[in-house]
Formats: C-alpha cells, structure tokens, sequence
C-alpha cells in the first residue's frame, strides 16, 4: 500500500474486478445467436426484439412513473423529516424520531417488505387498497425519504444559519422564510435525493415483487422473472442500453458538481482578496 | 427570536406532522404488525393467519398468542447436539450469518488498500475514481448479477469455463454457479462500493505530514500502519463493515439467481414461508428475529457514522 507500482495495479484490479461483467454483458448483446454467453456473428437482432417486446415496454413505462412520483413524496417527506432532525432541537421523542427517520435505510429490504405486504393486507385497513401500485409506491416513498432525509439534513447543518435568523428577524414568517431562503440553499441536495430516490425506485426489487398485484409488474420484477424463465439475449441488450442512460447522466452530474466545485472555490477566492 | 411563541409552536407541528405521520403509519405500525403476525396462527384463509388480538362477542379484547413458530425455532436450537436432525431454520441463520462474515472480511481486505490508494491518489483524480466506484452501484443490480451468471455458467458455454477451456487447463467445465462460492462472489461484488465509501471518507482526512513524522523518525511502515493509518480509520472499518453485513444477512436476490437450490439463506426462508408456503406467521417470526440479531451492528452503524451510498459526494 504505497504510491509505487502495487498500489495503482491493486486500483486497476479492482476496477477490472468491478468493470469485467458489465464489459461481458455488453458484448454479448451483439450476438446473432441464442445463447447468451457466445457470439455467433454480430447483429443487433436483440435490439429489435427489445423494441418489440410489449411487456417490457409496458413494465419500464411503469417504472419510469413509479420512479418519478416516489421520488417526488420522497423529496417531500424525507426533507420535512430533516428540517425536524436538523432545526427542531430536542423536544420529547426527537430521539426517536431520529432513530426512526433512518431506520428503513439500515434495515433488510425483506423486512421491510415484509412489514408493508402486512399493512396493506391487513383485514382492518382494507382503505389502504391492498397490493399494487400504491403499496409499491408506498414502500418505495418510506426507503428513499430516509436516503434523502440523511442527504438534506447535513447540508442544512453546514448551512449559514445567519440567513435564516436575519429573515427571521426582520419579520419574515418561517414557512416563507424556508422556501425563500432554505429551499434555495439546500437545492443541490434535494437535486441529489431525488436522483437517488429515482434510482432506488427503479432499481428495487424485492419491495416491489412483494407488493406487487398481477397489474403491477415493474421492470425489475419482470426481468428477475425473465431470469428464472431461461437466459435470452434480450436481457444483454437491456443491460446495454440502462449502462449507457445511466453512465451518461452520472458523468454529466460529475462534471456539473466539479464545475460548481471550481466556481465556488473561485468565488471564496475572489472574496478573500477583496478583504485582503 | 421575535415571533408570537404559539405560532411558531403551531407551525412547528405541522412542519412535524408529515414526516412523524408518514413514519407511524408505513413504518411502526408495520413492524407492530409483524409481531403481531409471529404470534398468530396460520389459517387458510386471505390473509393467511389468525390475529391472536379478538374482539369477543362481549365486546372486550382477546388476547391468545400462539408461539408455535418461536418454538419451532427454539427446538431447533434445542436439537444442536444430535447430529443428522432437521434443522431447514437454523441451517439458514449458519449460512446467513456465515456467507455475511464472509462478504464482509472479503470486502474489507480488497476494499482496504483500495480506498487508500484512491484517498493519496492526487486530488483532481479522486473525484473521477470515486464515480467511478459508484457507476455500477447506479446501474441496475439485478442486470449485475445476472452478469456473474453468464460468467459463472457452469456448462461449457460459461464464460470462465469457456476461458479455461480454451487455455486448455481444464478438460471438464467446472462447476462454478449454483454454489456458496458462487453467491458469495456475487454478494463481495454487489456491495463492494458499500466498504469503500465510508473508508475512502476516513483515510481521505489522515493528514499526511503524521505520516511523514513518523517516518522521519524511522518507523517501519508496519508500524506506521498499525500505529497511525489503522487506528484513525477505525470508524470507517467499522461503518464498512456494517453497511456490507447488515443488508448481506437479509440478502434474497444473490442467493436465489447465483446459489440455487443448495443454498438455503435466510432471506429466502423469509421469502419461501411468505410465498409458496403461505406460513406468515413464521416468515415474521424469522423477520422479528433478524431485527433483534441486527440490533448490535445497526447500533455500531449509528456510533461510528454512515455515509449514505448512492450520494455524489
């Protein structure tokens, strides 16, 4: 473990390590064949039957949806939950709050899974609507506030409290107070969650096969079953075209918060010679 | 502050409301109800169990739990000693908890040396490997595993069987997917960037000019490692550690695609009661007993920090 040459080929391992298998699955799409581990000629035959495939459109449509509207509650829920773990101080059961606000992030997806699929089945509760969409939804909301509850509540402490108390001050209400001053602030941190609760949305598998209902199959629950239901091509393909939306919006949000990294260092600069 | 202190108190509740009512009612009640369900007993009927909480004719509450999964579970713990004994639940726990150890100390020792070597990387380049590491978190987890199933194939068309043979050093494929190894390969992989993050976190603060001292001074760089390195990146040991094992107990996914039928997990015996077997009273009194193991690494998560996964910073 230094700088010299064992350390940077330990780098290139693990990355090797990390990169080998989706590099696999990407080559293999291009396969004339059926078997989807060899390349029999080159042809984007796969690529045609994913675009036929109607099911598989139908559970990404869904998913999309499902992703967005999660994010969206849990954008909402999960910074009201870091305004309370970040301003409200200590008031009785603010421990427990605490406590509670992350706890769905720690916990085994089967847990809580299994947790819901109780909720929404239970005999008294039949107005929560049993399994579906909403429960989907539901269980998706309640994982992601708690990432987003994390992500919003350190940047509200690292915030200037000061602009907050000086609108205070001169007599600004707090709910004007928060979307004026704060919302703005901690935008780049609800940009983050909202991502991130995206992701986790469509990404998620076992909350979703255990709420789901037949009307409800999201892409995950299709492909794990395509996975059961023998290997085709198609899923190689499938794989291609995620990596590549995914790893152009990642690289495009490095390269954003890079360049906002660089104007803010620039500005805290400029500032200091000003004073100086 | 100059505001009327009833009106901050007001707005404070309803700025409180959302998230403490959210919390209650898709959170706790939940997990009330899964108590609630590991003490019933199972019926044939939609949902298939018995709440052991009645309202009675006379209109007082019931209370008649049934504990048979509980002691299921406690015999076989009972039944230890004899050897050949059935033991379908606390076979699971030894491969949950086992397969999680494992992943873990796995993590650890190719996660270790390369978040030290990304933390000393120059500063311009750790921001690129760092998402680096993340890319493939973004990317589904689903399609990841089922990439280590091409790979792992175990007929002749496996990717590494297929190498192999090629290179002539095997004459037989090898049976390489539907095994312990196989899931736990699939788990290290899966929840790698887990370890790295909080670890990178912690050795990206060691200040080099201690290092340097010590060095100055002629210590080893053993001793440089054991007495300085080490000790300051303890916390995010033990946060890495946490963050890969407590999800790895519960793990469903990797098992079912990479272990086959051989490798009993918890997370599928959760999963089979709550299916295919329709015993919903033990499949929570499973879950309840998972949280209670998790309890003491959840606890060490919370003292010793977490970096939240996923987030690009």
């Amino acid at each position: 473990m230094n700088r010299g040459w064992g350390g940077r080929s330990w780098l290139l391992i693990v990355f090797v390590f990390l990169y080998l298998p989706i590099t696999c699955l990407l080559v293999f799409s291009f396969t004339g064949g059926e078997i989807t581990t060899r390349l029999d000629g080159v042809s984007l035959r796969w690529y045609r039957a994913l675009l036929d495939d109607d099911e598989l459109k139908r559970a990404l449509g869904l998913s999309l949806t499902l992703g967005a509207l999660a994010a969206t509650a849990a954008v909402i829920v999960g910074s009201a939950a870091a305004v309370v773990l970040a301003r409200f101080g200590a008031y009785p059961g603010s421990r427990l709050f605490a406590g509670l606000s992350t706890a769905p992030m720690v916990l085994p997806e089967v847990v809580i899974g299994l947790s819901l699929v109780l909720l929404f089945t239970h005999p008294l509760l039949p107005w929560l609507g049993g399994r579906g969409v909403v429960a989907i939804w539901t269980a998706h909301t309640t994982l992601s506030a708690a990432y987003v509850a994390v992500l919003v509540q350190s940047r509200l402490l690292e915030m200037d409290r000061w602009l907050e108390e000086a609108a205070l001050d001169l007599g600004c209400p707090p709910l004007k107070v928060f979307f004026v001053i704060t919302v703005p602030v901690i935008a780049p941190a609800l940009a983050a969650g909202w991502l991130l609760s995206f992701t986790l949305s469509m990404d998620d598998f076992v909350l979703a096969a255990m709420l789901s209902d037949p009307g409800s199959t999201t892409l995950p629950v299709l492909v794990f079953s395509r996975l059961h239901h023998g290997l085709k091509p198609e899923i190689n393909a499938l794989a291609t075209v995620v990596v590549t939306v995914v790893s152009i919006a990642v690289i495009a949000a490095h390269r954003l918060m890079l360049s906002a990294q660089r104007r803010r260092m620039q500005a805290v600069a400029a500032a200091r010679r000003q004073i100086g | 502050m100059k505001l009327p202190r009833l009106f901050l108190l007001r707005g404070r509740f309803w700025a409180g409301f959302l998230p403490w009512a959210w919390l209650l009612l898709f959170f706790t009640l939940p997990f009330a109800l899964i108590v609630d369900v590991s003490l019933s007993s199972p019926e044939l009927s939609v949902p298939p169990y018995v709440s052991p909480l009645s309202l009675g004719p006379d209109g007082q509450l019931h209370w008649s739990p049934d504990a048979t999964p509980y002691r299921r579970l406690r015999d076989e713990l009972g039944a230890l000693a004899q050897p050949g004994a059935d033991r379908p639940y606390l076979a699971a726990w030894g491969n949950s908890l086992g397969l999680a150890a494992l992943t873990t100390a796995v993590c650890l020792v190719i996660g270790y040396p390369f978040a030290y070597q990304i933390a000393r990387s120059a500063e311009v380049s750790r921001q690129t490997l760092l998402m680096l590491v993340m890319l493939p978190f973004w990317t589904s987890f689903l399609l990841r595993v089922y990439a280590w199933m091409s790979l792992l194939d175990s007929s002749e068309v496996g990717l590494i069987n297929q190498a192999l043979l090629a290179a002539g050093w095997i004459e037989e494929p090898l049976p390489l997917l539907y095994n312990s190894g196989a899931v736990l390969v699939g788990m290290v992989y899966s929840y790698l960037p887990f370890m790295v993050l909080p670890l990178y976190a912690h050795l990206v603060k060691l200040d080099n000019r201690l290092l340097e001292a010590a060095r100055d001074l002629g210590a080893r760089p053993a001793v440089i490692f054991l007495s300085i390195t080490l000790p300051l990146s303890w916390r995010g040991i033990v946060a890495g550690s946490m963050m890969v094992f407590i999800p790895a107990v519960g793990e469903f996914v990797i098992p079912d695609l990479l272990g086959g039928g051989d490798v009993m997990m918890i997370g599928r015996r959760i999963w089979d009661d709550f299916g295919p077997n329709q015993d919903w009273p033990m499949a929570a009194a499973v879950a309840v007993v998972m949280v209670l193991l998790l309890i003491g690494p959840i606890m060490l998560l919370r003292r010793h920090g977490r970096a939240a996964p996923g987030s690009l910073r």
